[in-house]
């Protein structure tokens, strides 16, 4: 199993979090994982992405046009962040406007639930119900629980699962 | 050496930084001292973490600046224990002092010093090679390619430290730093080692007399590491379809071509080195290189640190332009210069992103925003140098016009005093700001010598109670240690007046009217016959600490009709929160990036922004 996804967003909008759950999935699957994250001031709102590599790779950077599964948490970042994806990507946008892509208003959901940072779970429960990550919804649900602060569990299921449910 | 993929030991998954955190704790380190700086921050907070975890009795610190850090930890290692001391690669140039004579005196118990680089750069002022200082101190150099082989090379160059008394400096980058990978975990080394530190006044304060025989002695340390057969260059060897050629890297650069020749089909079809130890560079393998191949590429972030050592092969590589000189050896970059060398057909590049990347900006809520408006709207022809931090963001606001590196804007503040004095010109209204922690780490004798040399400025010194940029590390004025116990606090006020400064305030900025008036005040009394250096405390604390932002009170903000659209709130207060409606051409507020702190109020000069108290919840 070899996959390539990539997490973007601007500061703050969880994109690292995203990223530590795929990565852990992937341990739970028992395949080799390598990731890379944006630190320092970008985070302070700024656009950031992280990368993904699933199987038997070295370096934590994607190529242009080789990540096969894109999450975008801002849909400004398509334009910036779009030339990594592979012709034929599965493409998941936190936006309410239909593209070229799968869209869900994972804002306006998280808004709805109270908690506006969890919009970053819901796009992933409906990225891992759509089809296309290496990973089912199930494994994801389980590396949550394991790996989230008990304060946050329970907010971060509920979203997690008001994305899967959105996929159906 | 050889990394491989597959480990039967436990994994879990670790981030560069935890991953030689755990690897310093695991190899019996019994001090680690650094302080903060992207990429390197984590280290010692990992240090921190897995000591607890496993019950080895660390004595892990923030100090006040790196030099600081590199003497606590030398002294640790002359008592014979193992030690870590880890920063950013600026950080080593405050360090470069004791760093430097270190390689000369050598050390006893083994002494890692991770000097993070960062490629790009992303977060730094430079993109400078912490593998050039290694060599220009003669010490060692290892350069880890992923996570899990920092944490391998923390060991292995804690145990080359204590064979050659010579520290060690290990280099990761950003994309070791910040990568995650699966790691595996062995067991804890408790080293039973009592410290005891034995007088050597020739070694530990060699005067001049010694020091051309500790040179002689450090040359022949390096000589004999040239040759330590656990560090000579690995090699995926070719199968003979690009005779006479090879190619050479180190760090993630060696990665990034791994998966890059593997993807196209080339890896085994030509001769691959991964470097691990930069400098000194094997002996054997140097003349290898120079008798074998027609052709050497060399690839390595950030100069040619190992080209310029294989000046005698036939090299290409930054050095010699085949490589760009500056910038990140992504897989992107990379690609283009395999083909190019390999005689390989070329893929067309791929077209990068077009869409404009959005700009960091200070959080909704900033304490630092409002210093910043006040400071700007009072002094609009002020001259603003700043310093390194969150607030390094102040220049969205107009209000920073330099940032150079730690503690400067405090001697820049006086150098520009003095520029337009000494000319008998009319000096403009100066106004250094710098952060709580970056005074403590170098604003100190920056104040000391602009009190004692009669400038004329105001410092702001921006309290937001922690180390905000690098993940929220605790400053001395806090009074806790690294583990979350109780210090001894060191109070910013007592040191500004011990500096001999006479005008001291103290204001939480959010009162705009009142903070623009006391920095009025400073103004006057700078320019008062007896006036000199005034220092005012502007003292918020972040609001990413979940308890600060509770504490305060908030508001539900609301734009009201009277809006006309001027965009000063936007364009000069720069609120991520704030933004403009354009059928509407009236501002609107994002209720969910507004933390209602309430401080556009007294920015909007129609009065058009209006705070209502939120029911407690």
């Amino acid at each position: 199993m070899k996959q390539q996804l990539i997490v973007s967003g601007l500061g703050g909008q969880g994109a690292l979090t995203l990223t530590r759950l795929l990565a852990e999935a992937a341990m739970a699957l028992g395949l080799p994982v390598i990731t890379s994250e944006t630190h320092g001031m970008a985070q302070r709102g700024g656009t950031v992405i992280s990368m993904v590599k699933v199987g038997p790779f070295r370096g934590p950077l994607i190529p242009a046009g080789e990540a096969e599964v894109g999450l975008f948490l801002d849909p400004k970042n398509l334009a910036v962040h779009g030339f990594y994806l592979k012709p034929g990507a599965a493409v998941f946008v936190n936006c309410g406007a239909p593209g070229p892509y799968l869209n869900l208003d994972a804002r306006t959901l998280a808004q709805q639930l109270g908690a506006p940072v969890v919009a970053n779970l819901i796009l992933l429960g409906y990225a891992a119900a759509k089809g296309g990550l290496f990973c089912d919804p199930e494994l994801l649900e389980r590396v949550i629980q394991g790996k989230t602060p008990p304060g946050f569990l329970e907010s971060n299921l509920k979203a997690f699962r008001l994305g899967v449910a959105a996929a159906a | 050496m050889e990394m491989t993929l597959q480990d039967e030991r436990p994994q879990q998954l670790l981030m560069g930084n935890e991953a030689m955190g755990l690897g310093i704790v695991e190899a019996g380190c019994t001090l680690a001292a650094s302080y903060p700086g992207t990429p390197a921050s984590e280290i010692l907070a990992s240090v921190v973490a897995f000591a607890k975890e496993t019950g080895a009795p660390v004595h892990a610190e923030w100090s006040v600046n790196e030099k600081v850090a590199f003497e606590v930890a030398l002294a640790n290692s002359m008592t014979g224990r193992r030690t870590a001391v880890s920063m950013k690669q600026v950080g080593l140039n405050v360090a470069s002092d004791p760093f430097l004579r270190a390689a000369y005196l050598g050390v006893k118990g083994g002494l890692i010093v991770i000097s993070a680089d960062d490629p790009g750069p992303h977060s730094s002022q430079t993109e400078q090679d912490s593998r050039f200082f290694a060599m220009f101190a003669k010490v060692p150099v290892l350069d880890p390619a992923s996570p899990r082989e920092a944490k391998e090379m923390v060991r292995q160059a804690l145990e080359l430290s204590e064979k050659y008394e010579l520290p060690v400096m290990l280099r990761p980058t950003t994309r070791v730093c910040h990568a995650r990978q699966n790691v595996p975990c062995g067991p804890v080394a408790l080293k039973d080692r009592p410290a005891r530190f034995e007088k050597n006044p020739g070694r530990w304060c060699a005067t001049p007399q010694y020091l051309r025989e500790l040179h002689r002695q450090l040359n022949e340390k390096i000589e004999n590491i040239a040759g330590e057969p656990g560090f000579a260059p690995l090699l995926t060897a070719g199968d003979g379809s690009h005779p006479g050629k090879c190619i050479v890297s180190s760090g993630v650069a060696f990665a990034h071509t791994w998966d890059l020749l593997s993807e196209m089909g080339l890896l085994g079809r030509v001769d691959f080195y991964q470097v691990t130890m930069p400098y000194p560079l094997n002996r054997d393998f140097v003349g290898r290189l120079a008798s074998g191949y027609q052709q050497v590429l060399v690839l390595e972030e950030t100069y040619p640190v190992m080209e310029l050592q294989l000046a005698a092969a036939k090299v290409q590589g930054r050095g010699s332009k085949t490589v760009p000189g500056q910038g990140e050896l992504t897989p992107d970059v990379l690609r283009q210069v395999l083909e190019n060398f390999l005689a390989l057909p070329a893929r067309p590049p791929m077209a990068a992103g077009g869409g404009e990347a959005t700009r960091p900006t200070l959080c909704a809520g900033c304490g630092h925003r409002a210093a910043f408006y006040a400071i700007r709207e009072t002094f609009p022809n002020g001259i603003f140098p700043s310093d390194i931090g969150c607030y390094t963001l102040g220049l969205n606001l107009g209000a920073v016009d330099t940032c150079h590196c730690m503690g400067a804007g405090i001697s820049q503040a006086a150098g520009f005093y003095h520029a337009y004095a000494a000319g008998g010109e009319e000096v403009p209204p100066i106004v250094a700001t710098i952060g709580d922690s970056t005074f403590f780490h170098a604003g100190v004798p920056a104040l000391i010598n602009g009190v004692f040399q009669q400038a004329r400025f105001i410092l702001v010194i921006l309290d937001n109670a922690t180390t905000a940029m690098t993940g929220h590390q605790p400053t001395p004025e806090v009074g806790l240690t690294a583990a979350g116990e109780p210090g001894t606090p060191v109070f910013i006020a007592d040191l500004v007046r011990a500096c001999g400064v006479r005008f001291l305030r103290e204001c939480d900025p959010y009162d705009l009217a009142a903070f623009s008036g006391i920095l009025q005040e400073a103004e006057a009394y700078c320019r008062s016959p007896q006036g000199g250096v005034a220092v005012v405390i502007a003292r918020h604390p972040c609001l990413l600490d979940r308890d600060a932002r509770q504490a305060q009170p908030s508001f539900v903000m609301r734009v009201t009709e009277d809006c006309t659209g001027c965009r000063h709130c936007l364009d000069d207060f720069e609120c991520p929160a704030m933004s403009l409606d354009e059928a509407t051409e009236q501002v609107v507020v994002d209720a969910v990036r507004c933390i209602g702190c309430g401080v556009c109020v007294q920015v909007c000069p129609a009065g058009a922004i209006a705070a209502v108290a939120k029911e407690p919840s």
